[in-house]
């Protein structure tokens, strides 16, 4: 094992990361504006934002404090709920959540901006340093969790405010997951993501060791040395790598999978002068936020090329319609079958596909000096293979809905329970399976 | 230079706990007699939000209400920044009332629970006050404030605007209290509907009462049907004048509560009412003398969970003030609410306008050219940033009160090189005053 000190300090990020270019795509409010905006909120009573929020913000409690100046209440109110409230603040697909589910979309009114509301009371109580969360009174046993992302990070710190000692393992050596490392830029960089991770872990004992992969793996702290150090086992490792096509050429240089080329941009420079033209392949969210992030990088052609039609796309409407309107264009019913180009790729060689995804005979070929696969994402369960009483589904660890498994004390929340979802299910999945863990620890006695 | 400035207190961890009147409560927020005070089960939901305290819907022979019975006021797009309303006092027997009074205070009996009573004879009063007290109520509440329907029948506000009944009643009250539950505290409920408060105050301070307790609704019409020409609230064809509350009160319920805690005679608690919708507004209303505050409207409008952030917000507030008790912040604004007379004449402060801020929506220009002192002027260099001519602004306010940006328009005080100097002392010729501006 590399690391096995504890490193619960952060690791610094270098300056001229590619993110770096990007500007808020929702700039910040000022004070005049969230009151203006909090002032409008009705207040409603079993408040439909609240029930679409995963981690059930009192929406309306914390809007009214803003709206009375009460910024430390309001925060509170956030963070109790969701820990990571400044984060979610700015890449909660807030659309489709709590301000999809605004009554004024009723009125043909425009919606609370609930999102933009939570990042002004959330960024002041971070710039402050407002505590809000003691550790509880020490209950001697531990927890171990199995990667630093949004689960484990809500899990852990729900744990400690019950007392219990946490370590967080990560075969990565920067803490968040995908929150630091994948999210798009124009909602939140690397740098803001930590920020607020280290104002969480200012609770105090939660360890976090860094470099250290869980699991079978040659050099990875295996499963059994992880259950005997520990009272409790959290799984949060997320998914896997980025998945590919399996067509011909997909080694060739230029074609690389989203996530990693997403991971790259977030925390490392990169050289793209020579990219005319790039394609995005996939029509999730993360294809979405490649194109705009390439578009964002200045490449000056980028193309969406996806087996479906516009409308049967699984990645977000909104975000598509920002995509376009940055300039990104599409290519809809494309099948790649394979990558041509000498050494490095230069186009996609594909097959037209119908409005049922089925053959049309037709084929073409089209340009591409930067391929981007976007079509989803390993599952890590397979790394769990074999321990005695965890099911998987689909690569998906099986739990109840407090995330117990099959196998007492373990636990699991996050993208490897829920298959990938954001990061306020992660959050919520963290938070209550923490719970869970808690009254299982308290029942165990000892 | 400024003496006004503040030193930054300590932080300090705030006791929210309340006596007022010999009443304690957790937190000095209490619900006024209204309708959230209803029954038992209200009351019982409201302190299980975090209220303090609760004044019972007003308890007497039991009438009759009407329907329709509220109006709203409304400006500029916002809903309710006033309200008004034709109710009475209880509709509900008064053997559940008592019932659910008893059941209340078991339940909770840190919380305070106070009767509020309107009766006509001395047999009544005390017959509701033995009844309140072997219900468990901490203390009473004597309705003389309000303004319709029981006014007409010789209760209400028809004792609260003569002194003399007032002290009479008061006295009755106190007499039966203390034969019933010695030290029982009664606070009177006044009425806004007179020229001056302090009669009133007095009149029940010489009645024998522990605390006094206001505002109660303004008598005032809402609004009329322009349409089918009648007032509203609308029963049927007709209407009649209402009780006014809700936000738009604060100011005359504010001035009417300074007035009573700065007389040096009048010398027991205030519990303050009338618009208090948020923490701030309690805060301004202890500042003025209230030990506690009462709150109605906002209530009816959006539910017993407001409190949370009225406690938390006090909260943080009295802890950076560096106030450890409620009794600390007492009437701290006391002291500065003064006579005209008596304010310095040569202070001086000019407005300032931050270019930066500035969004050129010219509403300062409007202001000040039709009303105020037309010393604020269009830009020339095609900014659309005004300019004021400091010579000849007198610093009213105006122009910084119609601005819509934060901080964008400050009253900056100016250093004309004159002492301090009153009206009073000028007109006894002991001072001289600096030369008048914007009297050209
Ligand atoms: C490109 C992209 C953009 C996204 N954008 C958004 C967005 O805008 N808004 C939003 O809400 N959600 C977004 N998501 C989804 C969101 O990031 C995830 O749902 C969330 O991060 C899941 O949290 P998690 O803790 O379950 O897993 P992760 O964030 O994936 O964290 C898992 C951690 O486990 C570590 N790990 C993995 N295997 C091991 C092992 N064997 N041993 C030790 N450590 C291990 C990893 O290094 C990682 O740090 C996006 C996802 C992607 C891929
Ligand atoms: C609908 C309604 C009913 C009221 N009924 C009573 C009452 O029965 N007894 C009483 O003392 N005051 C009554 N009031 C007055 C309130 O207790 C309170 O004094 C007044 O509304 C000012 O406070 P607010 O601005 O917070 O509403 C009533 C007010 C309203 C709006
Ligand atoms: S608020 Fe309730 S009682 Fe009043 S009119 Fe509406 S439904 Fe009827």
């Amino acid at each position: 094992m590399s690391k096995s000190e504890s490193t619960s300090a952060q690791p610094v990020l270098q300056s001229d990361r590619a993110e770096s270019v990007f500007k808020d795509f929702k700039p910040p409010y000022d004070e005049g504006h969230a009151v203006v905006e909090a002032s409008r909120c009705l207040f409603c009573d079993e408040p439909p934002c609240q029930q679409a929020c995963p981690t059930s913000i009192d929406i309306p409690q914390f809007i009214r404090k803003i709206a009375t100046g009460n910024i430390k209440g309001s925060a509170r109110t956030i963070f109790d709920a969701n820990i990571l409230g400044m984060s979610c603040a700015r890449v909660c697909p807030v659309e489709v959540l709590c301000v999809g589910d605004c009554v004024y979309n009723h009125m043909g009114q425009p919606p609370i901006q609930i999102g933009k509301l939570q990042r002004y009371a959330t960024d002041i109580a971070l710039a402050e340093g407002w505590q809000f969360f003691e550790a509880g009174p020490d209950t001697g046993k531990s927890v171990g969790l199995v990667g630093a992302g949004p689960a484990s990070i809500a899990a852990a710190h729900q744990l400690r405010r019950a007392g219990h000692a946490v370590t967080i393992y990560d075969k990565r050596d920067v803490i968040g997951g995908l929150n630091t490392w994948g999210v798009a830029p124009y909602k939140m960089k690397a740098e803001a993501a930590l920020e607020e991770l280290e104002w969480v872990l200012r609770i105090g004992g939660i360890d976090i060791q860094l470099g250290i992969g869980v699991g079978p793996g040659e050099g990875d702290l295996p499963f059994e040395e992880l259950e005997a150090r520990h009272d409790a086992v959290f799984l949060g490792f997320g998914l896997g790598e980025d998945s590919s096509l399996e067509v011909p050429g997909q080694d060739l240089e230029g074609v690389h999978g989203a996530v990693d080329f997403i991971e790259c941009m977030k925390l490392g420079a990169l050289d793209l002068g020579w990219v005319k033209r790039a394609a995005v392949v996939g029509g999730g969210n993360t294809a979405i936020d490649a194109v705009r992030e390439l578009k964002g990088l200045g490449i000056p052609e980028v193309v969406l090329v996806y087996r479906g039609q516009e409308a049967g796309m699984s990645g977000y409407q909104h975000e598509w319609k920002a995509a376009k309107v940055e300039g990104v264009t599409a290519s809809w019913g494309s099948q790649p079958l394979a990558f041509l180009g000498a050494g490095r790729v230069q186009s996609i060689h594909c097959a037209r596909l119908d409005e049922n995804k089925k053959a049309t005979g037709d084929m073409f070929t089209l340009g591409a000096d930067l391929v981007l696969l976007a079509i989803g994402q390993g599952k890590l369960g397979e790394l769990l293979g074999g321990i005695e009483g965890i099911a998987l589904e689909r690569g998906k660890v099986v739990t109840d809905a407090d995330g117990a498994t099959g196998r007492p004390g373990w636990y699991a929340g996050g993208d490897c329970r829920n298959g990938g979802k954001e990061v306020v299910n992660a959050v919520d999945e963290g938070k209550r399976a923490a719970l869970a863990i808690d009254a299982y620890l308290r029942n165990k006695g000892g | 230079m400024d003496g006004n400035q503040m030193k930054k207190p300590a932080r300090v961890v705030p006791d929210l706990t309340t006596n007022c009147a010999g009443i304690v409560s957790p937190n000095p927020f209490w619900l006024a007699s209204a309708p959230p005070t209803n029954s038992g089960p209200q009351i019982e939901r409201a302190f299980e939000a975090g209220w303090g305290g609760a004044v019972w819907k007003t308890l007497g022979q039991p009438i009759q209400n009407v329907s329709s019975r509220f109006g709203g006021l409304n400006y500029g797009g916002k809903k309710n920044i006033g309200f008004n309303n034709i109710e009475l006092i209880t509709d509900r027997p008064l053997e559940s009332n008592f019932r659910e009074m008893l059941a209340c205070k078991k339940k909770f009996p840190k919380h305070a629970v106070i009767a509020s009573l309107m009766v006509e004879t001395e047999a009544e009063w005390e017959e509701f006050i033995a009844r309140s007290v072997d219900a468990g109520a901490d203390g009473l509440e004597l309705n003389f404030g309000c303004p319709h329907g029981m006014c007409e029948r010789g209760m209400g506000s028809a004792v609260g605007q003569e002194p003399k009944v007032n002290e009479r009643i008061t006295s009755w009250a106190k007499k039966y209290a203390e034969k019933y539950k010695p030290g029982l505290p009664v606070l009177i409920k006044l009425t806004p509907n007179v020229g001056d408060i302090l009669p009133h105050g007095h009149a029940a301070q010489r009645g024998g009462a522990d605390g006094v307790s206001l505002i109660n609704t303004i008598k005032s019409i809402i609004g009329v049907d322009i349409d089918n020409y009648v007032p509203y609230p609308r029963v049927g064809g007709q209407s009649t004048n209402g009780g006014y509350c809700g936000a738009a009160v604060k100011p005359i319920a504010l001035h009417m509560v300074g007035q009573l805690a700065r007389d040096p005679d009048f010398q027991i608690p205030i519990s303050g009412i009338g618009g208090v919708a948020t923490w701030r507004d309690a805060v301004e209303f202890i500042l003025l003398g209230s030990t506690s505050v009462q709150v109605c409207t906002e209530v009816m409008l959006k539910g017993y969970r407001i409190v949370e952030d009225m406690i938390e917000g006090l909260t943080e507030y009295m802890a950076t003030h560096g106030f450890e008790t409620i009794d600390q912040m007492v009437g701290k604004a006391i002291p500065a609410y003064s006579e005209w007379g008596l304010l310095d004449l040569n202070y001086e402060t000019v407005a300032k306008i931050d270019a930066d801020k500035c969004i050129g929506c010219y509403d300062c220009v409007a202001a000040c050219r039709d009303g105020a002192h037309q010393c604020i002027f269009p830009a020339t260099d095609g900014t659309r940033v005004p300019t004021i001519d400091e010579d000849e602004c007198v610093g009213c306010n105006l122009c910084q009160i119609v601005c819509p940006v934060v901080d964008c328009i400050s009253m900056v005080e100016v250093d004309n090189g004159f002492g301090e100097a009153t009206w009073n002392e000028a007109v006894a010729g002991e001072k001289t005053l600096r030369p008048k501006k914007g009297s050209h």
